[in-house]
């Protein structure tokens, strides 16, 4: 930061900086009930299953969509606070939107699509030509500027979309599934670009995805919301480390169980007990990969203290494994492994299929519920 | 599809030379049935013969002497003017009440949405009477316009252009309106995101996206007005150069010159199918 910064105008600068919201939003039968705070500079992903509210968190943060109750402030300003009766109108809002198919307007070149928002706010028209030139030009586009949004590519559409979100210099950027519309090798490169862009991106991005891959390549924290609310935050590796949900493990591809610490050991809610390495006391979740997870037709030796007896509920291939899905005889338990070809051939494998399904202490993971 | 035979049906339709195959009275799986072929083969005939009939009682040899007299272009003079003046009120009108019943809702917006397509049922004659009682000169409306601001509608051009735009707006309104329920909304939120007014996001994005709409429903309003007559005779007499348009030309002359009659309607008919061209051209332009 240079000097002339830290001696900017707004006396709430650094203290506030970025993004404070409380969003909450009732609609009958669903309740929006988030917080987050941004720092400026910082890339967040909101992640979470169909129907979260991730995309409708978004509209509220752009005022699409009104809140009922809580606050938005950005940069220390006040956006919307319902019981103050404040909102900022959209129009007014510093905000940038990539919408999830871009929404580009279908009538105006490349060029113009950029320069749109610039004019909006006043600036002459060769000037906001001139700023768009540049920004296609950053995103390597300048050959697409007088191109009409249906004769460009999904990728280009998404560069031309950042592009024209940026052009209005906006202090919350705000990406709607930003890679969902692409195809699978359109996608890794524009996930890798989109990365850089953001990561150069100096106020505060929030991105919504349901791709746990997406979320965790392109942002700097994740927050994962369940039915309305939050129910994990923090960045990606510690989510992928420590799971708290069935939806989250499943994302980070885990086995994940909730129960009740004392030593070593983990009692389930199942009933059954899984040793750990780690030593705890109190509720705890147990996680593991499914490639930790041994079949065998016969109750294994005493080594392996973790062994359940299983039925096989489905078998699916997962790369170049099979993914077997298993549900615990005594107790309902639900447990996947991942096994080769050969192994699933060699045990004879099948649904309905009864086998031991046996977890090393070493390859679980136990913390704190 | 060039190569499968023809319905003998179809031959005789006088379908545009560039009409699709896909538009062909039966498909590839034999030809139509009887009991659907024949009513469409009278309907057909029912349709095309008063034209036909109109093109072979032309009066072909007196018809440049016809055309040629003042009278004649006169009327066609006033009313392509006051079609094409109805039809610019109802584009800066109609086009925001389009907008008003697609985009907002308020309390009773149902309703308001029936009144608007009322004339479209309503006898043009009853809408001409009740012209005359909002905007006559002792009407609700009227006499107060006279007395404020000496204007007089009734029995005037523009009282004639009052008349074809009370007729012909719904017809706009309603393609306007159906365009842009159709036009994805969204482009306007994009637009709000980067700073536009409501106001600018419909001028600089929805407008030019439902352009062809507007140009339909533009195109059907002005037909609706040319050929206006009920509303016209009622609301603004029948005064050659003044109120005198077409059509109520050609009933005039119905009275005592027949030939003269005939010659006014090929010129409208003329005009009808030159706009229906330009019609089909703009609708398979924007589909």
């Amino acid at each position: 930061m240079t000097r002339l910064d830290n001696a900017g105008p707004s006396p709430a600068a650094g203290v506030s900086d970025g993004l404070d919201a409380h969003l909450v939003l009732d609609r009958g039968a669903f309740r929006l009930d988030v917080r987050l705070t941004v720092a400026p500079g910082e890339v967040l992903a909101l992640l979470g299953p169909n129907g979260a509210g991730k995309t409708t968190s978004l509209r509220t943060l752009a005022g699409l969509t009104p809140l009922t109750d809580g606050h938005l402030r950005l940069d220390g300003r006040t956006l919307e606070e319902p019981a103050l009766r404040r909102r900022v109108p959209t129009e007014d809002r510093p905000v940038g939107v990539i919408f999830q198919d871009y929404l580009l307007f279908p009538h105006l070149t490349a060029l113009d699509n950029v320069a749109f928002g610039p004019r909006c706010h006043g600036v002459p028209k060769a000037d906001a030509r001139a700023r768009a030139a540049e920004l296609l030009a950053r995103m390597g586009l300048t050959d697409h500027a007088g191109v009409k949004p249906r004769r460009l590519s999904g990728g280009q559409a998404q560069r031309v979309a950042l592009a024209r979100a940026l052009a209005t210099g906006p202090r919350l950027l705000l990406l709607d599934e930003p890679l969902a519309a692409l195809d699978a090798r359109a996608r890794l490169d524009v996930r890798a670009e989109l990365r850089r862009h953001l990561a150069a991106f100096e106020a505060v991005a929030v991105l919504v995805t349901h791709d746990p891959l997406d979320a965790m390549v392109l942002a700097d924290r994740l927050v994962v919301i369940e039915h309305g609310r939050v129910v994990q935050e923090g960045t990606p590796a510690e989510i992928a480390r420590r799971p708290r949900t069935d939806y989250i493990a499943r994302l980070v591809g885990l086995n994940l169980y909730q129960g009740e610490a004392d030593g070593h050991a983990v009692t389930l809610g199942h009933g059954v007990t899984v040793t750990t390495t780690e030593r705890l006391t109190g509720p705890a979740f147990v996680a593991f990969p499914p490639s930790a997870v041994t079949l065998s037709p016969d109750r294994p030796d005493s080594s392996a203290r973790n062994a359940w007896r299983a039925a096989i509920t489905g078998l699916e291939s997962h790369g170049d494994q099979i993914r077997v899905a298993l549900t615990g005889l005594a107790d309902g338990m639900p447990l996947t492994a991942d096994l080769t070809a050969v192994s699933v051939a060699e045990l004879g494998l099948h649904e309905g299929a009864q086998v031991w399904a046996t977890v090393k202490a070493a390859q679980t993971h136990a913390y704190p519920a | 599809m060039t190569g499968s035979s023809r319905p003998s049906a179809a031959a005789g339709l006088p379908e545009f030379p560039d009409a699709r195959p896909r538009r062909r009275l039966a498909g590839g799986r034999g030809g139509a049935p009887l009991p659907l072929l024949l009513p469409a083969l009278i309907a057909l005939v029912f349709l095309l013969l008063p034209l036909l009939a109109l093109l072979i009682r032309a009066p072909w040899r007196s018809l440049p002497s016809q055309l040629t007299s003042s009278a004649v272009w006169q009327a066609l003079r006033l009313s392509l003017q006051t079609a094409t003046t109805a039809t610019v009120v109802s584009l800066l009108f109609g086009v925001p009440l389009a907008w008003l019943l697609a985009r907002t809702t308020f309390p009773g917006r149902k309703l308001v949405r029936a009144l608007v397509t009322l004339p479209l049922v309503l006898p043009p004659v009853v809408g001409g009477v009740a012209l005359l009682l909002a905007l006559g000169r002792n009407g609700v409306v009227g006499r107060w316009l006279d007395s404020a601001f000496g204007i007089t509608l009734p029995f005037t051009t523009s009282g004639v252009v009052v008349a074809e735009t009370f007729v012909a707006m719904p017809f706009l309104v309603i393609t306007v309106e159906g365009t842009l329920r159709a036009a994805d909304a969204r482009y306007e939120e994009a637009a709000a995101t980067l700073g536009a007014s409501r106001f600018t996001a419909f001028r600089r994005v929805t407008l030019p996206m439902i352009a062809p709409g507007v140009a339909a429903g533009a195109v059907l309003a002005w037909a609706r007005a040319l050929g206006e007559f009920g509303a016209t005779i009622t609301f603004a007499g029948s005064f050659p150069g003044r109120t005198q348009t077409m059509p109520l030309a050609v009933y005039l002359a119905l009275q005592d010159d027949p030939a003269a009659a005939i010659a006014l309607s090929l010129v409208l008919l003329a005009v009808s199918v030159a706009v229906l061209a330009g019609l089909r051209e703009r609708w398979t332009a924007a589909a």
